[in-house]
């Protein structure tokens, strides 16, 4: 799908944003497929409401940004498009979540067939106490892949997709946890795109690594965008600014009188739009850092 | 990954089955299983208590309560009273707690507070030499070896202590090489171990914060641990003493062999004496009828002492392990 | 120009009562090491220099067991080796897997829930059965309706294993980081498959080495194994049916023997038995130390 593309340079619309140092590129004026349709979700943990009344389109092959403040909600939007938040007792979904127009919730779906559509990586890499080969053929070898030639070419073609192939392809029966951080997350995205997922979701992916890994990833993610559609959360707004073509400003809404605090939907529109001219207040108080 | 539009969008390549399918079988069996295994125990448990109910009833309905305490054991005239052995499993396993805790927890405290980690291997590994040693092993040892060794000793103490009021009824004559004493000394070596690697746990739980705190304030290391550690891990210790406590009344073998096998209640420790155990296994291949019954029914009475004694116990390894965590 | 104090700082140890009190406490703690030692050494010393004198490959697999008054030439104790290789072995069998699945309920599948804690502390409260009980309870039943066999014996040891594998398996569960199931998980990995193939491979090395543990344990068990397979004297390789003996039961049959040639025997037999015991815990120890790397 090619988009026409245009480089746009930051300029100070208002006298209260600060100049912007990277390049921010518009996305293409129609969006293409709506993956995800996320109508007036509310997610419980157990009487605790974490995240309130969000609703948000999710393009396909775009790299959607969920930025926002600690307890804003933002992980917990993201782990209930891969159905991970099953894995907390006591967890409930209101309102209607749909992936390619089946609703993602109805009671006979099964979670681990969810998951391997729309996979996931961590913010610490976590890989398994296996080889590199191991890690990465994990996902298709459960899947019923047996043939030895066929799983070959699925580890090669992940490692290559998540830029790892020429670090590590003379060592592939070494332990995964022999790797560095940042090739440890790339080991990790390799092992979620073995499964040629429809979606991959990154939760913070480079917030353990160091500024020259961080780079690395986001460069991936760039080149992952081509074949995959990406959300990803980030605290780091350059790097959102960096990457993505969609940003979605979430934040917390606190009621003082029944002292309860919950997560909000704020803002969603193309991240040049979010970080240059937001239409909200507390948006543009986030990005210019008036918050936290 | 060539782009390739993927021809239905609720199916991913590599795979054949739909978004909506249920739990697959292979998942729920594996699930079902685990909770039959883990059912397990709860089912042995009872049945041990109704299986050996069941064989001793003969016992409990012809000597009713008044029958089973009393303290005449005799087969030859269906008299089965079990305090003889109640009283011998209770005195050998007392003599083996009062000699074992102080080592018990002085090595365990050695290990934790004075050694250097690099160095409590080899100490470790001494008590768990200890531990392996299988009890029929220490049971030949001790009658073959110890017994006879010991018995003149115990003849010369009690020649010693005649006359002299409590002295003499604990230690005077009768003597015998095979005795509660032997019995509770040879049981307090078989327990060293259980008790020292449970206080060792409990000890070690204890707040780094609490110990340097003690130590900052210019306390010698037996004032830390006076102050800082005991305070904390007594109610842990505790627990692990009664671990112990039911390791030495159930165990079978080592007492058998030295504790001699005379069915008297009596103050003389160095005395012969009989514990529970020790009449089960040595007069269950003769018995029959009410007689089996009757050691049937003392195997349940042991089984129910040393759970009491356990579930206490593990109670108050809990209460001191909760209580840590919550001031950690 | 610097000011030079007159005073000394005084930085000795704490005088008096206090010092002596801690060089007491060192002192007896030290001391009750020591005294473990003896006995310990003791009984290893003269195990082995008893032992050793009865040990011949004619000992190991000789049979049948002769009758205690002859000498200890005659015969072996073969059948006794064999009924503890068998016996102790099929036991883990049923034992081991048992109790894994167990400890994997209990930590992976029970969750907060009551069911799972309340297993867990009664495993743990199971642990402190007499062995004598656990022989009693296969006796009346299993024996009084199938007779004595080694399957009998198995059945008990096995009883008597069963809560030490679950709570050593607990143990190792509960070190396997959380992010790794996480990571199966979002691969589409289902709760089995979790289980089976991460959780369960990253614990090995723990779980083997308990399970070790309490096969040794086992295999030195006698009272158990009194109440279930009759000591006889021919070996016998069928496990399911007839009588059976092991080293245990022959060491305790013989250690009250008067006869010379018994009690020849039974050291050799005791000495058999703590070997296999030590090298199955110095197995254990090795696993421990190469195998558990992730979850230590």
């Amino acid at each position: 799908m090619e988009q026409p593309e245009q480089e746009v340079v930051a300029q100070t619309v208002s006298t209260n944003l600060p100049k912007l140092e990277t390049t921010v590129k518009a996305p293409s004026q129609t969006p293409g497929t709506a993956i995800f349709d996320v109508r007036n979700v509310s997610i419980y943990y157990g009487a605790f409401k974490a995240v309130t009344d969000v609703s948000l389109p999710v393009y396909e092959n775009e790299v959607t940004a969920f930025i926002g403040s600690s307890g804003s909600g933002k992980s917990t939007v993201l782990r209930a498009f891969n159905r991970m938040n099953d894995l907390v007792t006591g967890a409930r979904l209101d309102g209607e979540l749909r992936y390619r127009g089946a609703d993602l919730y109805a009671k006979d779906v099964s979670p681990a067939a969810v998951r391997r559509r729309i996979g996931m990586v961590f913010q610490k890499p976590n890989p398994f106490p296996k080889s590199i080969y191991d890690n990465v053929a994990y996902g298709p070898r459960i899947n019923g892949t047996r043939n030895k030639g066929r799983l070959d070419e699925i580890v090669e073609k992940s490692l290559r997709g998540a830029a790892l192939w020429d670090e590590v392809k003379n060592r592939l029966k070494q332990s995964g946890l022999a790797l560095s951080g940042g090739q440890a997350q790339r080991l990790c995205i390799a092992r979620t795109i073995a499964v040629e997922p429809d979606v991959v979701l990154m939760d913070e992916p480079a917030s353990a690594l160091d500024p020259i890994a961080t780079l690395a990833i986001e460069d991936l993610i760039r080149t992952l965008k081509e074949n995959y559609t990406i959300v990803i959360v980030t605290h780091n707004m350059q790097q959102a600014t960096r990457v993505s073509d969609r940003t979605a400003f979430f934040s917390v809404l606190t009621d003082s009188k029944n002292d309860t605090r919950t997560g909000i939907l704020v803002e969603y529109g193309a991240t040049q739009q979010i970080f240059e001219d937001p239409e909200d207040s507390r948006t543009q108080a986030y990005v210019t850092g008036r918050m936290g | 990954m060539s782009a390739v539009t993927k021809a239905d969008p609720a199916t991913p390549a590599g795979s054949a089955r739909p978004l909506s399918k249920a739990r697959p079988l292979g998942d729920r069996a594996f699930a079902l299983l685990a909770l039959v295994a883990g059912l397990l125990v709860l089912v042995i448990l009872v049945l041990i208590v109704v299986s050996t109910a069941q064989q001793s009833t003969s016992w409990f309905s012809t000597a009713g309560w008044s029958g089973i305490f009393s303290t005449v054991w005799n087969p030859a005239t269906n008299q089965f009273g079990a305090m003889a052995f109640l009283f011998g499993t209770v005195i050998a396993s007392l003599i083996a707690i009062i000699i074992s805790v102080p080592v018990s927890v002085s090595i365990a405290l050695l290990l934790t507070e004075v050694v250097p980690r690099r160095w409590s291997q080899p100490i470790v590994y001494v008590v768990d030499l200890l531990a392996v040693v299988p009890s029929v092993v220490w049971g030949l040892w001790g009658i073959i070896v110890f017994v006879p060794w010991v018995a003149p000793i115990y003849a010369s103490i009690a020649s010693g202590v005649k006359g002299i009021p409590v002295l003499d009824n604990l230690f005077g004559t009768p003597t015998a090489g095979a005795s509660f004493f032997t019995a509770g000394l040879i049981l307090a070596v078989m327990i060293t171990p259980i008790i020292t690697s449970l206080s060792r746990e409990v000890i070690a739980t204890v707040p780094q914060t609490d110990k340097e705190g003690a130590y900052a304030l210019g306390a010698t290391r037996w004032e830390m641990i006076r102050g800082a550690v005991w305070p904390h891990s007594q109610g842990g210790v505790v627990g692990a003493i009664l671990v112990g406590l039911g390791r030495a009344m159930g165990e079978t073998i080592a007492v058998a062999l030295v504790m001699g096998s005379s069915a008297e209640v009596t103050s003389h420790l160095f005395a012969p004496g009989y514990a529970i155990a020790g009449v089960i296994v040595n007069q269950f291949p003769e018995a029959s009828g009410e007689f089996r019954a009757a050691l049937i029914g003392l195997g349940l009475l042991l089984f129910v002492i040393t759970i009491l004694i356990n579930l206490t116990a593990r109670g108050f390894v809990e209460r001191s392990a909760r209580r840590m965590r919550g001031t950690s | 120009m610097t000011v030079v104090s007159d005073r000394t700082v005084d930085l000795r140890e704490p005088g008096g009562w206090r010092r002596s009190k801690n060089r007491i406490a060192t002192f007896v703690m030290w001391f009750a090491f020591v005294a473990t030692l003896v006995p310990l050494v003791f009984v290893l010393y003269t195990v082995i220099s008893k032992g050793i004198g009865a040990i011949s490959w004619q000992f190991l697999s000789g049979s049948p067991i002769p009758p205690n008054i002859m000498p200890l030439g005659v015969g072996g104790m073969g059948p006794a080796v064999v009924g503890t290789l068998i016996i102790t072995g099929f036991a883990a069998l049923i034992a081991i897997p048992l109790g894994v699945l167990g400890a994997v309920y209990i930590n992976e599948y029970g969750g907060k829930g009551w069911l799972a804690k309340f297993i867990a502390f009664m495993a743990d409260v199971m642990t402190g059965v007499p062995s004598i009980v656990m022989g009693l309870f296969i006796f009346t039943i299993w024996v009084l309706h199938f007779g004595y066999s080694g399957l009998a014996g198995s059945f008990a040891l096995a009883c008597l294993m069963l809560p030490i594998v679950i709570r050593s398996t607990y143990e190792m569960l509960l070190l396997v980081p959380n992010q790794l199931r996480e990571a199966s998980y979002a691969l589409g990995a289902t709760k089995s498959r979790v289980t089976l193939t991460v959780v369960l491979p990253a614990a090995v090395g723990g779980i083997v080495s308990g399970a070790l543990l309490a096969v040794a344990r086992a295999a030195g068990e006698t009272a158990p194994l009194f109440f279930t397979i009759l000591t006889v004297e021919a070996t016998n390789s069928n496990l399911f049916s007839g009588a059976n003996t092991a080293l245990s039961t022959q060491i305790f049959v013989n250690a009250q023997s008067p006869y010379v040639g018994a009690e020849a025997r039974a050291w050799g037999a005791a000495l058999t038995l703590v070997v296999i015991s030590f090298l199955l815990m110095i197995i254990a120890r090795v696993v421990t130390a190469r195998f558990t790397k992730y979850t230590r």
